[in-house]
């Protein structure tokens, strides 16, 4: 199945990359690093942090990491298909989950286009080199859907020009990991909604900053509470002017898309094989419905596959990308369904943990933990909302 | 692959936008259907525009027979395009059906004489075949597939015997394909037998009889032969050519209507934005209500998804389309096809479903649109793949096979 996969017309050059990644993974995924072959990705993500950390570093060494980078910052200037490419061929050779994707793929852009020399200086050979992480600080209790909502304060002291933080941020994953935070903060207590915001990057490991585990209804505890009790950051620290907050941090949910979504097919045809083993094992694979059901999982792996390769051909293109705004609400809903098929396959055997069946733990997981797909980088509710709004032109939905 | 469309391929959109949007309204539409009784159930006069002045009966077809020698993703263009205004002519039973079963079944140069007439638009062809076949790779006309029309030899002509239940186009096509199954020695083997109805006309022994329908945008016809004689000359193609011919031609005609059904879809969720934009109760209009607003988004999730899927099952085919006729298939490719096929029927259906919920109870009327979206939803969800069989189709594939 994997090699349907595969794209239908390939060039010389696009083999090549092929098998330079591949090959490269398997010298290098291999001895120390073994364990780490398909662990750490959604759900899964409280697997060996310390060996995925030193992972980075032997990626930054192979020169993996950042390929899509300018020369000047470390990275390879590899055009987006090549990106594509070395992303799935990441996935196919079972590469763990990235600990350096929130600095790859969100803070680390958002510095090469709105940070200051300084700050790229700082940051970016971190991240690029595997050895410094960070941790997204967005959502409030109060502040989840409504993201304009933060109450988190950021006050700046006079004299040195540094800030105090003070608040509270949650579902911030993997920040017990994490060295640094980006944190959308107030920094105008009289404005309300998405002016007066900051957008500051702070260290972790401070005293005004304390880490609290959120456990999960899957068992797992990657996601945190963060509190800050005028917790400091920097003045050169700051990204953008005071006030511009919102600016950036919409600005750096906008290279979420696209590339790495590739490597997350990858994963969800994995996860589909592990269902038909399922299947095979237990002669459900003969049942009229869960075959259609199979089929129908299958098709939205190719719906996935063509509407992400879409989402690429128009990059760069200013108009409305109607692919773009379904992928979120279609991907995980049909993880979510994935998870419910799996659960259905496994029958009476569902509801039984047993560890030495890796398996069935796994559909379990995948069950538990696709819960969340529906919830986080927006609901179905607020996904609905946008495609009515940007993609039709519907009216906007009142505000209290 | 690149959904970008080239300049050309945009030309083609627009013009079939264009054309449409003028000559196909609800209006001639309507004209078309509610003359059904007494008239041809087609549009000529839109007819003579695509084929002659546009050119699009020639589309696919080769340069060398008068056509444009372009692909798939063209034809997948125009359909949706057909699909979104209910165009009222048999480009999908002339252009795509027949058309594609002479070009693959006999192949170059033999079916150039054929193909040259039908590229300029001068007659009319329809298949006479099962309408609900979608085969799997190789299982056209194999054991589980005998043609029910059977052939007889007779000296050296050959006597026809069977029906078609529901055939498209064949009650104004100057050309009747079918194919038939051959007695031979060796057992049954599949053959392309062509018609001249212009010269048939009046042979009691062949019955083409226009069935009443609900979708009344597309007439279908039962095809009945009685020890019809059809000469050695008529039969145009045997054997494994026919076998493989005929399934390219059906998996071209499945991702066609697949491509028509999702711009039946869009259509039906521009209509319904347009109309709860301008209906006003509680004073506002209700497209301001989130229920609504998530309704419609959601037929926009199932249409934008189903885009990506026809447009690269679009690709997929073109590549294989682009290879020896003579190679095998590869099942992804089809899977791709069939994945489309099935998936148009669900969101053609729903979007047009919901189109007559959101219309309150205009979407009720007959004067409305959505209620002929609805219809020729629910037919053409029979049409060269249905849901269940083609879903069970890609499951043999994914899963059986080693």
């Amino acid at each position: 199945m994997m090699d349907a996969i595969a794209m239908p017309e390939m060039n010389t050059a696009e083999e090549q990359l092929r098998t330079e990644v591949s090959s490269w993974m398997t010298a290098h995924l291999s001895g120390k690093f073994s364990p780490l072959r398909y662990r750490g990705g959604p759900g899964d993500e409280d697997a060996f942090p310390a060996l995925r950390k030193a992972w980075e570093q032997e990626l930054a060494s192979g020169n993996w990491t950042c390929v899509g980078w300018p020369k000047e910052w470390g990275g390879r200037e590899m055009p987006i298909m090549s990106q594509v490419i070395v992303q799935e061929e990441y996935a196919r050779a079972g590469g763990p989950g990235r600990m350096g994707h929130i600095g790859e793929g969100l803070i680390g852009p958002t510095l090469l286009a709105y940070g200051t020399d300084e700050q790229k200086h700082r940051f970016l050979p971190g991240i690029r080199g595997g050895t410094e992480f960070w941790c997204q600080g967005y959502s409030e209790p109060g502040a989840g859907s409504d993201l304009a909502n933060v109450q988190t304060r950021a006050k700046q002291d006079k004299v040195s020009g540094d800030w105090r933080i003070t608040g509270h941020k949650i579902w911030t994953s993997l920040a017990h990991e994490s060295d640094w935070i980006f944190v959308l903060a107030r920094c105008d207590p009289a404005s309300c909604g998405n002016r007066g915001l900051i957008f500051a990057l702070v260290p972790l490991d401070q005293p005004g900053v304390e880490i609290r585990p959120i456990r999960q209804l899957n068992g797992g505890s990657e996601f945190n509470e963060v509190f800050f009790d005028e917790a400091c950051a920097a003045a050169q620290n700051i990204v953008g002017a005071p006030g511009q907050g919102w600016h950036i941090a919409m600005a750096l949910l906008g290279f979420e898309r696209g590339i790495s979504t590739l490597g997350q097919q990858m994963q969800f045809v994995r996860e589909l094989e592990w269902v038909i083993d399922a299947a095979r094992a237990n002669g459900t694979i003969n049942d009229k419905l869960i075959r259609q059901r199979i089929s129908r999982a299958w098709t939205g792996l190719r719906v996935m596959r063509y509407n992400a390769l879409r989402m690429l051909s128009g990059v760069g293109q200013s108009q409305l990308q109607r692919e773009a705004l379904i992928y979120k609400y279609f991907w995980s809903n049909w993880h979510r369904e994935l998870g419910e098929l799996a659960m259905d396959v496994l029958g009476a055997d569902a509801n039984i943990i047993d560890a030495a069946d890796a398996r069935r733990t796994r559909l379990q997981n995948l069950f538990l933990f696709s819960r969340s797909d529906t919830i986080y980088a927006g609901t179905n509710e607020i996904q609905l909302n946008l495609i009515a709004e940007r993609g039709l032109g519907m009216p906007r939905e009142a505000r209290g | 692959m690149d959904f970008t469309l080239s300049l050309e391929q945009q030309m083609i959109r627009d013009a079939a936008i264009n054309v449409l949007a003028t000559h196909s309204d609800s209006a001639a539409v309507r004209r078309i259907i509610e003359s059904v009784s007494a008239g041809s159930g087609y549009d000529p006069a839109l007819w003579l525009r695509l084929g002659s002045e546009l050119g699009w009966c020639g589309l696919m077809l080769p340069e060398d027979v008068g056509g444009s020698g372009l692909g798939t993703v063209e034809m997948v263009i125009v359909m949706e395009q057909l699909g979104r205004h209910l165009a009222c002519v048999p480009y999908l039973s002339s252009a795509c059906l027949a058309a594609s079963a002479l070009r693959h079944c006999l192949g170059a140069p033999a079916a150039n004489p054929w193909l040259e007439r039908l590229a300029r638009g001068e007659v009319q062809a329809s298949l006479a075949v099962s309408h609900n076949v979608f085969p799997a790779p190789n299982a056209c006309c194999s054991g589980d597939r005998i043609p029910s029309i059977s052939a007889q030899c007779d000296g050296n002509d050959f006597l026809l015997y069977g029906q078609v239940a529901q055939v498209f186009g064949a009650t104004h096509s100057d050309w009747l394909l079918l194919i038939a199954g051959v007695t031979t020695g060796s057992g049954i083997e599949p053959a392309l037998f062509l018609i001249d109805q212009t010269l048939s006309a009046g042979d009691a022994r062949l019955k083409v009889r226009r069935l009443p329908t609900l979708d009344l945008t597309r007439p279908v016809a039962a095809v009945e032969f009685d020890a019809f004689r059809a000469t050695s000359e008529q039969r145009l193609a045997t054997g494994d050519a026919v076998a493989a011919g005929l399934e390219r031609a059906l998996w071209i005609t499945g991702l066609a209507v697949a491509a028509e059904q999702l711009g039946g879809a869009q259509r039906c969720l521009d209509m319904t934005v347009t109309y709860t934009k301008e209906r006003v109760q509680f004073g506002r209009p209700i497209a301001s209500f989130q229920a609504v607003k998530h309704r419609c988004a959601q037929m926009m999730v199932g249409i934008e998804a189903l885009r990506s899927m026809v447009y690269g099952a679009a690709y997929a085919l073109d590549t294989l389309l682009r290879s020896p006729p003579a190679a095998n298939a590869p099942a992804d490719i089809w899977l791709d096809i069939a994945a489309a096929r099935a998936m148009a029927n669900e969101v053609y259906a729903f979007c047009a479903q919901e189109a007559i919920q959101l219309h309150g109870g205009l979407g009720f009327t007959w004067e409305h649109d959505p209620q002929l979206h609805l219809k020729r939803a629910r037919a053409s969800a029979l049409w060269f793949g249905s849901t269940p069989e083609t879903l069970e189709s890609m499951a043999a594939t994914l899963l059986d096979r080693a």
